[in-house]
């Protein structure tokens, strides 16, 4: 019965052969480490925050007037309201948690060299996307936080010269922010960006199976292919991997409940406690930080004396990253190859962004300020040496086959 | 194995110890105070102090009584008598009857809501808020604030401060605290006890769910 079901389908639609393009017949290399989880971790809570949104859209409402009451009805009187918000809330940071640390992964073990450049472009574009997608979001439940973190961020466009205030008003669409601006939020919000989310996503996965996955040893398991012409080192996705990953979601999913029913705030990190006021145009809080996932970059923007001196150095941080295929000349891919000079430079690399994200968050002195300097310096240091690494960097001889990790 | 081992102990101890996150002052040192939901008696103390002494000018509403009495094991026909005023029905919020006009004309502002005060500035704070009034006569109302320094508000509390000793007038105002930590997230106990069993059925699932990795890739060298 079921056999006749799908060879009806297959003639009309190629079900079989798709699976088995992408899952049971996708070869992986087989020695795929920890850091490998957070690709699938990165689709699931994608899952997550589209399904929690589709609720959260159903009791939400998008004016100045109703927002903020209109999230503490869905807290209160909405039966399960509570979790929804929190799995949603809380989903928007785990998303950036998955997604710097498969990025990093990425980094260690040269994902983005040849031929996978346009897996990693790809992945910046999400990422790009998704921080738009946070910004959006975050305007939403129309708090203190989300009026003044706002403000701070669209009042960068004013930088930009000769139009910049121009630009601000356009796209606030009033002289400040206001009704306009948190409806027309939300609909970018729900609508516009995720559209261009998921349609990257795809791409992005696309593009993957076409050049198969990288590894820990940056090693191209389709050089060493058996005579079926299936890699020596390559295991079919499906159902190694499913069962692999299986693992992972679930020690994912124990932290992530663990922060939705025990921690909800993330102690004010994830929900800051200055948004449990409503928004006021007239009232600045003292202290105004965005969320965790943007201090990086907020703290290189106050590095810098210069307002559009700021704005561009907080853009080529993450436009460096686009062009990181073409800066990496290094004979391997992974740092396990690679010498002392580029795992240190990769070392101070992440200090350098986990300090900036810490100094981000805090009020501006002027030792800080100066240590800001100092880590976005390091910051681009590291990536604009490495197109010069090779001429002093000898690298180690990299394995022709590969040992399952454990 | 030894991977996991680090993870157990956080989930271990989420589960035993699901403490608030510590909160901060604006300079001046708090008093902790220690928050039991589950000390029904005190929030029901609580919300006695906050309707006969707060809500002459501010709003809880985001609270409705009806669930306030749910919550906290007290008969609707107890609360009607004892927390409602005047022809307001059970489903309503707790709003105050004084109208935004007046109050901006005798205090300058509209008092805030305070739903929500507890999760904006911690338990910590508010205990220490509520503790600390002392007398300084360049002040409009004569008192001023340790925790809120140049605070527009009278102390509302002031007689009731001055007929009991300082233990009791500490407790009663814990008792307030524990109430308003309660109106800022009151399905806070809910929550943790949803989270346990959904932490305990995972740890469960992880079980079968490892094995069955292990049996798939034991071919795999």
């Amino acid at each position: 019965m079921s056999n006749k079901l799908m060879t009806w389908i297959d003639a009309r639609f190629p079900a079989t052969k798709m699976f088995q393009e992408h899952m049971s017949q996708y070869y992986a290399p087989k020695n795929f480490n920890v850091w490998y989880f957070f690709g699938s971790l990165a689709l699931l809570v994608l899952v997550n925050q589209l399904i929690t949104g589709v609720w959260l859209t159903m009791s939400y409402t998008p004016s100045a007037e109703g927002a903020f009451a209109s999230v503490e009805y869905i807290m209160r009187d909405v039966d399960f309201g509570w979790l929804i918000r929190y799995l949603h809330s809380t989903g928007a940071s785990a998303f950036f948690v998955v997604v710097y640390l498969h990025m990093f992964r990425g980094m260690m073990y040269g994902s983005y060299r040849k031929p996978r450049e346009l897996v990693w472009i790809l992945g910046m574009f999400i990422y790009f996307a998704l921080m738009a997608e946070a910004f959006l979001g975050y305007l939403l439940p129309w708090g203190q936080m989300s009026y003044w973190g706002a403000q701070v961020i669209l009042n960068l466009i004013g930088a930009v010269p000769v139009i910049g205030e121009d630009l601000m008003q356009w796209i606030r669409g009033d002289y400040l922010i206001s009704g306009i601006t948190l409806n027309r939020f939300f609909s970018l919000h729900v609508i516009a960006v995720p559209i261009v989310l998921l349609a990257l996503v795809f791409l992005h996965i696309i593009a993957l199976h076409e050049v198969g996955s990288n590894n820990p040893d940056g090693v191209e398991i389709k050089d060493y292919k058996d005579k079926n012409g299936i890699p020596l080192d390559g295991i079919p996705f499906h159902p190694y991997y499913t069962v692999h990953d299986l693992v992972g979601v679930v020690v994912f999913l124990m932290i992530f409940l663990s922060v939705v029913f025990f921690f909800p705030d993330g102690g004010g990190y994830f929900l800051e406690a200055p948004n449990f006021e409503p928004a006021n145009a007239m009232k600045t809080p003292e202290h105004i930080a965005p969320v965790w996932y943007f201090t990086p970059f907020y703290a290189m923007l106050r590095a810098v004396p210069d307002k559009l001196g700021g704005v561009v150095i907080m853009g080529a941080a993450i436009a460096i990253l686009f062009v990181l295929p073409w800066l990496d000349r290094s004979k391997v891919k992974s740092i396990r190859y690679k010498g002392w000079f580029s795992r240190t430079s990769l070392t101070v690399f992440v200090l350098s962004f986990l300090t900036l994200g810490y100094l981000g968050a805090e009020a501006p002195t002027p030792i800080k300020t100066l240590i800001a300097q100092i880590t976005t310096f390091l910051y681009f240091a590291h990536f604009l040496l490495l197109p010069f690494t090779p001429y002093f960097e000898s690298t180690k001889p990299v394995p022709t086959r590969l040992k399952v990790a454990h | 194995m030894r991977k996991f081992r680090i993870f157990f102990i956080f989930v271990v101890f989420t589960l035993v110890q699901p403490s608030l996150w510590a909160s901060s002052g604006h300079g001046v040192e708090l008093p902790k105070i220690h928050v039991n939901l589950e000390d029904k008696v005190a929030l029901q103390r609580g919300a006695q102090i906050f309707v006969n002494h707060c809500q002459g000018c501010h709003s809880m509403q985001y609270l409705r009584y009806e669930r306030l009495a749910a919550d906290l094991n007290i008969p609707p026909e107890l609360a009607q008598q004892h927390l409602i005023f005047g022809n307001t029905k059970i489903g309503d919020p707790l709003l105050t009857r004084m109208q935004a006009k007046d109050a901006k004309t005798w205090f300058g502002i509209v008092p805030p809501d305070l739903t929500l005060v507890a999760r904006r500035q911690g338990a910590d704070w508010l205990y220490g808020y509520l503790t600390s009034f002392y007398a300084d006569p360049a002040r409009p109302w004569g008192v001023n604030n340790h925790v809120f320094p140049a605070v527009g508000m009278p102390h509302v509390l002031q007689q009731m401060q001055a007929s009991m000793s300082k233990n009791a007038f500490n407790s009663a105002m814990s008792d307030l605290t524990h109430f308003m930590v309660y109106a800022a997230e009151p399905m806070q106990l809910q929550r943790r006890a949803m989270g346990r069993y959904v932490l305990l059925f995972l740890l469960v699932l992880l079980v079968p769910v490892y094995f069955l990795n292990r049996e798939y890739w034991k071919d795999i060298h």
